[in-house]
């Protein structure tokens, strides 16, 4: 059989110099498919060689190993294997990211030869009632974040009153550590178009968004082209599949707000005003895009429909611990040997993550500290690290899941300076609509720096501590919220960090 | 290295023109702007205010409200550098300082010979193959202290 290769396209992988190994294999006049990635980032560069065995794997490439690659076959010292048989693969139960480095993520017929569309033929065959009560059913709950049942949100849109109403899949992933989202656009963009029709069916929404923040140029650019695909060949519009069902979408670009994240402040940046968050109620179930109903959903939610209808909601729920139900990508990044994205039930604890799949740190020292969700997320001590994923386990740590991603750091880190950062990083992103973010946070950064000098610093901890229960309380949203996770865990459990300092000065 | 038209305002009219049948058509005409001329200038926001019903205060607000637009025109060549603690944890901070150092310049900055813009950014997605580098559009991640001096030496060459 002629010689087939896949890079990924993937921008983790192009930041590494996917590009530049496709352009030596291409100049060997071999065929590349582009596709996404599969996540074991530690070895991208990584290229799949196609044999009459199956794909082998062989990474970090550079342009340089190209030809010797080519040459020596699964003798040469890069070969990894057959990437299901690679030990980070096999331990995961992959249901959204399936697909995601297998296919050319742009080719709707190989989306459907491994299983795309399974979901949504289900959904139109059994119709919105059934669909919905399908994902109801399987637990699934938003993976933005917030961990709100999937299906219950469904349904308020589903009941609410209105002529028109809207799916916006949120893909403002701005949380520092997390990549699930780009990953899967830019690898799998129909299983988001399948995931958000599935939305639409469900709730009776016919017009959909996908607000994608525009530091991911790469997503942005292959949803667009897979939207455009899927409309030429009718699984988006009217009757779409031949079906009496109606719903279409487009892309809509951020510009650099984190705080578009929350869903909001998303819909106003949607509207195209300022991204200021909105009181609550109403809840965007009731009145939302433009005063309609609409359901916001994360990307990852959204892809995790498709198996939910697919294979069952009980197949579904059988995965998982406790009320957090199915599979979850993890994001292992950061200070870490084996980065990259992880999809497993939830269940495994943090350190059985960090230590034994992502192997430690990168740079061989002790891990220290390791924050789980992001900027607003806390940062847990080695003791804590027998935490189990799980929502509610990681809620009676004082800390959260989010969007699932760990970020590792070594025994060098300051964590005084990972506090004022925190701060710091609230004020730089605050949208400025409720005064406990807004100037809580550059207090915060002033208290901090106190602390750090050294100036009375029992008084000013006391004066932190104050400061994070009134941003806990007082705040508008998730920003100024829980900005006081990482610094009172900070705080709480590397107090040597803040007081050291005292004793220097 | 990045070029921009200069400000055209007909090339304006037509951009704002094909944009403002949208709904929420703000966002997509300033990006679409930006990217034709480098930044907003005045004049659109006059413009814009015009097409979409709104008065130059509300288009001011939005365009000053999001990190992305900018209100002058940018180096020849724009370097941002991955500010958050995935980035932090791989070495950042270490490489901004460097890069601050070298250019003379702040977050935000140009260089006095308008080479050079210095932007942060949190988070690009790269956060497994931190740090991470955006030069002149181009995704750069695992960014070594070697390969930050030579594009810095690069650029300003």
């Amino acid at each position: 059989m002629s010689m087939r290769v896949f890079i990924p396209m993937d921008s983790a992988a192009v930041a590494v110099g996917a590009d530049e190994v496709a352009a030596a294999v291409a100049k060997q006049g071999i065929p590349v498919t582009r596709t996404g990635s599969y996540g074991l980032c530690w070895l991208e560069p990584l290229m799949e060689v196609e044999t009459s065995e199956g794909r082998f794997a062989y990474g970090p490439m550079t342009p340089d190993d190209v030809s010797g690659v080519l040459e020596a076959g699964t003798r040469h010292k890069l070969c990894i294997g057959k990437i299901d048989d690679h030990p980070f693969m096999r331990s995961q139960k992959r249901l959204v990211f399936a697909r995601c480095g297998r296919i050319d993520p742009l080719s709707l017929a190989e989306y459907r030869a491994y299983g795309g569309l399974r979901g949504l033929n289900v959904a139109v065959k059994i119709g919105a009632d059934a669909t919905l009560e399908a994902v109801i059913t399987s637990g699934l709950r938003g993976r933005g974040g917030a961990g709100f049942p999937t299906g219950i949100k469904w349904r308020t849109v589903k009941e609410a009153k209105g002529d028109i109403k809207y799916i916006v899949c949120n893909a403002d992933e701005g949380d520092s550590g997390t990549f699930a989202d780009r990953m899967i656009m830019e690898g799998d963009p129909f299983a988001v178009i399948e995931g958000m029709i599935i939305a639409g069916i469900a709730t009776g929404a016919q017009r959909g968004y996908i607000y994608i923040r525009s530091e991911y140029p790469a997503a942005v650019a292959v949803m667009q082209q897979a939207i455009a695909r899927a409309r030429a060949e009718k699984l988006l519009g009217s009757n779409l599949l031949g079906s009496e069902y109606v719903f279409d979408m487009d892309v809509r670009v951020g510009a650099g707000a984190y705080i578009c994240g929350e869903e909001t402040s998303l819909l106003e940046s949607l509207e195209g005003r300022r991204g200021q968050v909105r009181a609550k109620p109403p809840l965007p179930a009731h009145h939302g895009l433009f005063g309609k109903p609409t359901a916001v959903n994360n990307v990852i939610s959204l892809v995790s429909v498709p198996s939910i209808l697919a294979d069952g909601p009980e197949t579904y729920k059988s995965l998982g611990v406790g009320r957090s139900l199915g599979t979850i990508p993890i994001q292992l990044a950061g200070n870490i040997k084996y980065a990259g994205l992880y999809e497993v039930p939830f269940g495994m604890t943090l350190g059985q993550l960090v230590m034994d799949v992502g192997g430690g740190t990168a740079t061989g020292r002790p891990v220290r500290a390791v924050q789980v969700g992001g900027p607003l997320g806390a940062y847990f001590p080695q003791s804590l690290l027998d935490t189990p994923f799980d929502y509610e386990a990681f809620t009676a740590k004082g800390g959260l899941i989010g969007h699932a991603g760990i970020v590792v750091f070594d025994d060098t880190v300051d964590m005084a300076r990972q506090a004022r950062f925190a701060m710091e990083f609230c004020a730089i992103e605050s949208c400025g609509k409720c005064t406990p973010c807004r100037i809580g946070s550059v207090r915060g950064v002033e208290v901090i720096d106190k602390i750090m000098g050294g100036n009375a610093v029992d008084d000013h901890l006391k004066l932190l501590d104050d400061l994070c229960s009134t941003m806990k309380s007082g705040s508008l949203c998730a920003l100024g919220g829980f900005v006081p996770f990482p610094v009172m865990s900070a705080l709480q459990h590397f107090p040597e960090d803040f007081r050291k300092r005292r004793l220097a000065a | 290295m990045t070029t921009f038209a200069a400000w055209d305002e007909k090339q304006g009219a037509e951009i704002i023109e094909a944009h403002k049948a949208l709904q929420g058509a703000a966002l997509p005409i300033l990006h679409a702007l930006q990217a034709a001329f480098g930044f907003i200038p005045d004049r659109a926001i006059e413009m814009i205010a015009l097409a979409l019903n709104l008065s130059r205060a509300e288009v001011h607000g939005v365009v000053t409200f999001y990190h992305d637009f900018r209100r002058e025109l940018p180096g020849r060549h724009v370097l941002k550098l991955c500010r958050a603690e995935a980035c932090q944890s791989m070495g950042a901070d270490q490489l901004a300082d460097t890069a601050r150092q070298a250019l003379g310049i702040d977050w935000g900055g140009t260089t006095a010979d308008g080479r050079v813009t210095l932007e942060p950014v949190f988070c690009l997605g790269l956060c497994a193959c931190a740090p991470a580098a955006v030069i002149d559009g181009k995704l750069v991640g695992r960014l070594t202290p070697t390969l930050l001096a030579s594009t810095i030496a690069e650029a300003r060459s």
